[in-house]
């Protein structure tokens, strides 16, 4: 397929974007703001001879996602605060099972049904933490209709990469904004898939880390018969709680990401010279920073900007480093200050670190931004 | 010749985890006998389980097995049925797993009419955690948390799977155990969602609670507590005071993956 430019709904290009990296299988279950990338890929995914599902609730359509990526299928789910509560279960269990799948939780304000069409960046905290027990986590948050399709391509080569789920957190504003955007190329975007094993059937072992420490991962279905359990595991696959056997693979899921940030971190610093202010936002809160940064500089303030297109794992080293420079981080974000938590921890006290929230339902507006920044300027 | 039954079993997993007396084991080898009176393919047979102690079986047999969250066996192999249909696909669980937890997922299941085969280890509580009541624990009986009765009622699998839709519907027992592997290898070659309703024992946390005499005696209940469906159909006199073992239901009905292949057929470029 050639370049196309289409005029896409943000949750229609993550849709879009799946298709692109090959997925061939949807299950979910019907909420707002995020119902138009199952809608989408219920038209889309039969034409293409793929599997599209309606679940019973979203706790089975987790559940079908991840059946299906042990099959080999590449599989996805669309849902939003709520929902993504209830998938949590089974988040938890691709972690520790190591099955590729991709979750998308368009956000929305809460607590509980908080406010079904109103946008919020209020999951933050819970796409890091929200499945018990130690768990690595990667979260993308995209600004752009175009950059909602290139991340849930990059979501799923995450998957597929590292063997683990990969959230993309998006919220109602760029979910369901219209705005032009090119779809590439075939071929312009790698597409990966996950690591099969090249051992024969008799020799393999799932979790078997002698060629790296993401291990080789077979099909459901292609000779080679191996068990999966949501139980500490062995490199067979069988349970144990053999202390020594237990602790290496719970710090190996870790390690995954800690030992791949280099395709995992993905940020924008755009750095003014002699700047002592800097913004650190993402998603459709650093849409307002933005404008709110050119303001400034039009009044003759320079405003150093962090965009963060990955928030987990959170650059923790790229905070520190602004923080050696600035006087004041300002931190927007549509919830009452979560990621700031992290940014305060990062800086290590080297500068102030202030908040801009909301969570009316309402954008922050750059006006907002911009108070904050004359304030201290 | 003795059935072999180590040609299915994974070596060095045994022994099981199932307690002295319980009748998992005897639905386990009914299952493995009907996977080989089908014929099903090692390779393309796949065993889902959630949690519980029937939710361990997978463990032990040699196929492509997937040991679960609680209650929620039934969506992980509806994701493996609608992404590889030409795999066979069997769920084992237990009366707390697929009925309370997995309850929405059960009556969903039966609904949809995928070609999947659930397999209800029901043996009225739950075993793994000590005993406490399930939803097919009689009214009036004693659990870890019924101390002075259950003043819950049971649930009927075989009514809740009819009224959900299901198009095989059959009820054995761990004491007969030639029929279970009977009723089961029928509901695997059925094309559909078959449900059978495989009653079995747990002396241990259900039966010394309750007072049901030893493991045999709880197992030799079944043989005078128990009629078949069609001496029932003829005679229905004689279900009075038994419960009714057999084929309940087995209608030709649509099957999701077949109406979905057509659909991918239909529209596809």
């Amino acid at each position: 397929m050639s370049e196309k430019v289409v005029f896409y709904q943000g949750n229609e290009a993550c849709a879009e974007g799946a298709l692109y990296a090959g997925c061939n299988f949807f299950a979910g279950y019907p909420i707002t703001p995020s119902t138009e990338v199952a809608e989408f890929l219920a038209r889309r995914l039969p034409k293409q001879g793929g599997a599209f599902i309606q679940m019973e609730d979203e706790i089975a359509a987790m559940a079908a996602v991840i059946g299906a990526s042990l099959t080999g299928a590449k599989s996805i789910t669309a849902t939003s605060g709520p929902g993504m509560s209830l998938k949590l279960e089974n988040l938890g269990f691709a972690c520790i099972t190591e099955v590729p799948c991709v979750i998308v939780n368009v956000m929305r304000g809460g607590p509980s049904t908080g406010l079904p069409t109103g946008p919020s960046q209020s999951d933050v905290m819970q796409a890091r933490w929200g499945t018990h027990g130690d768990h690595p986590a990667i979260a993308l948050a995209p600004d752009s209709v175009q950059e909602i399709f290139t991340e849930t391509v990059r979501a799923f080569n995450l998957a597929e990469r590292l063997r683990t789920p990969v959230i993309l957190l998006t919220d109602e504003i760029i979910g369901h904004m219209r705005e032009k955007f090119t779809i590439p190329a075939e071929g312009e975007i790698e597409i990966w898939d996950r690591p099969r094993p090249t051992v024969p059937p008799e020799e393999y072992k799932p979790y078997d880390i002698s060629e790296g420490i993401i291990p080789p991962m077979a099909d459901f279905g292609s000779g080679y018969r191996f068990h999966v359990t949501g139980l500490n595991h062995d490199e067979t696959g069988f349970p144990t709680n053999i202390p020594s056997l237990v602790e290496p693979e719970e710090r190996r899921l870790m390690a995954k990401i800690t030992e791949n940030l280099d395709i995992i971190e993905k940020y924008e610093y755009m750095e003014k010279k002699g700047s002592k202010v800097g913004v650190i936002s993402f998603g459709s809160s650093a849409r307002s920073t933005r404008s709110a940064i050119a303001m400034a500089g039009e009044g003759g303030t320079s405003v150093d900007f962090l965009r963060l297109i990955t928030l987990w794992p959170f650059p923790s080293h790229v905070v520190n480093e602004m923080a050696d420079k600035l006087d004041l981080i300002i931190v927007p974000e549509m919830n009452l200050g979560q990621m700031i938590e992290e940014v305060e921890r990062s800086a290590e006290g080297k500068t102030e670190v202030i908040g801009v929230n909301r969570v009316d339902g309402e954008p922050i507006t750059p006006d907002q931004i911009l108070e904050k920044i004359r304030e201290v300027s | 010749m003795a059935f072999d039954y180590a040609q299915y079993m994974r070596p060095g997993k045994l022994p099981h985890i199932w307690c002295p007396g319980c009748a998992h084991g005897i639905v386990m080898k009914s299952i493995i006998r009907a996977i080989d009176r089908e014929q099903l393919d090692k390779d393309n047979t796949v065993l889902v389980s959630g949690i519980g102690c029937a939710s361990r079986m997978p463990g032990y047999v040699d196929f492509n097995t997937l040991h679960t969250t609680h209650g929620r066996a039934l969506g992980f192999a509806t994701g493996v049925k609608m992404a590889k249909p030409s795999m066979d696909v069997i769920v084992v669980s237990g009366d707390g797993d697929a009925l309370a937890i997995g309850g929405n997922h059960f009556i969903h299941s039966c609904r949809r009419n995928i070609n999947i085969t659930l397999i209800v280890f029901n043996n009225n509580i739950y075993g793994m955690t000590g005993g406490q009541f399930s939803p097919t624990t009689p009214h009036g009986k004693l659990a870890s948390t019924t101390p002075y009765g259950n003043p819950d009622y049971a649930f009927d699998v075989v009514d809740l799977a009819i009224g959900a839709g299901a198009s095989y519907v059959a009820r054995g027992t761990a004491y007969h155990s030639v029929p279970l592997t009977r009723l089961i290898a029928d509901g695997i070659a059925h094309r559909g969602f078959s449900v059978i309703d495989a009653l079995c024992t747990c002396p241990t946390t259900y039966g010394r609670r309750n007072k049901l005499g030893s493991a045999t005696d709880m197992l030799l209940w079944f043989k005078g507590n128990t009629v078949g469906k069609k001496i029932v159909d003829k005679k229905p006199e004689k279900a009075e005071g038994k419960i009714v073992t057999g084929v309940f239901r087995q209608d030709e009905k649509p099957e999701y993956c077949d109406e979905y292949a057509k659909i991918i057929e239909k529209v596809s470029d």
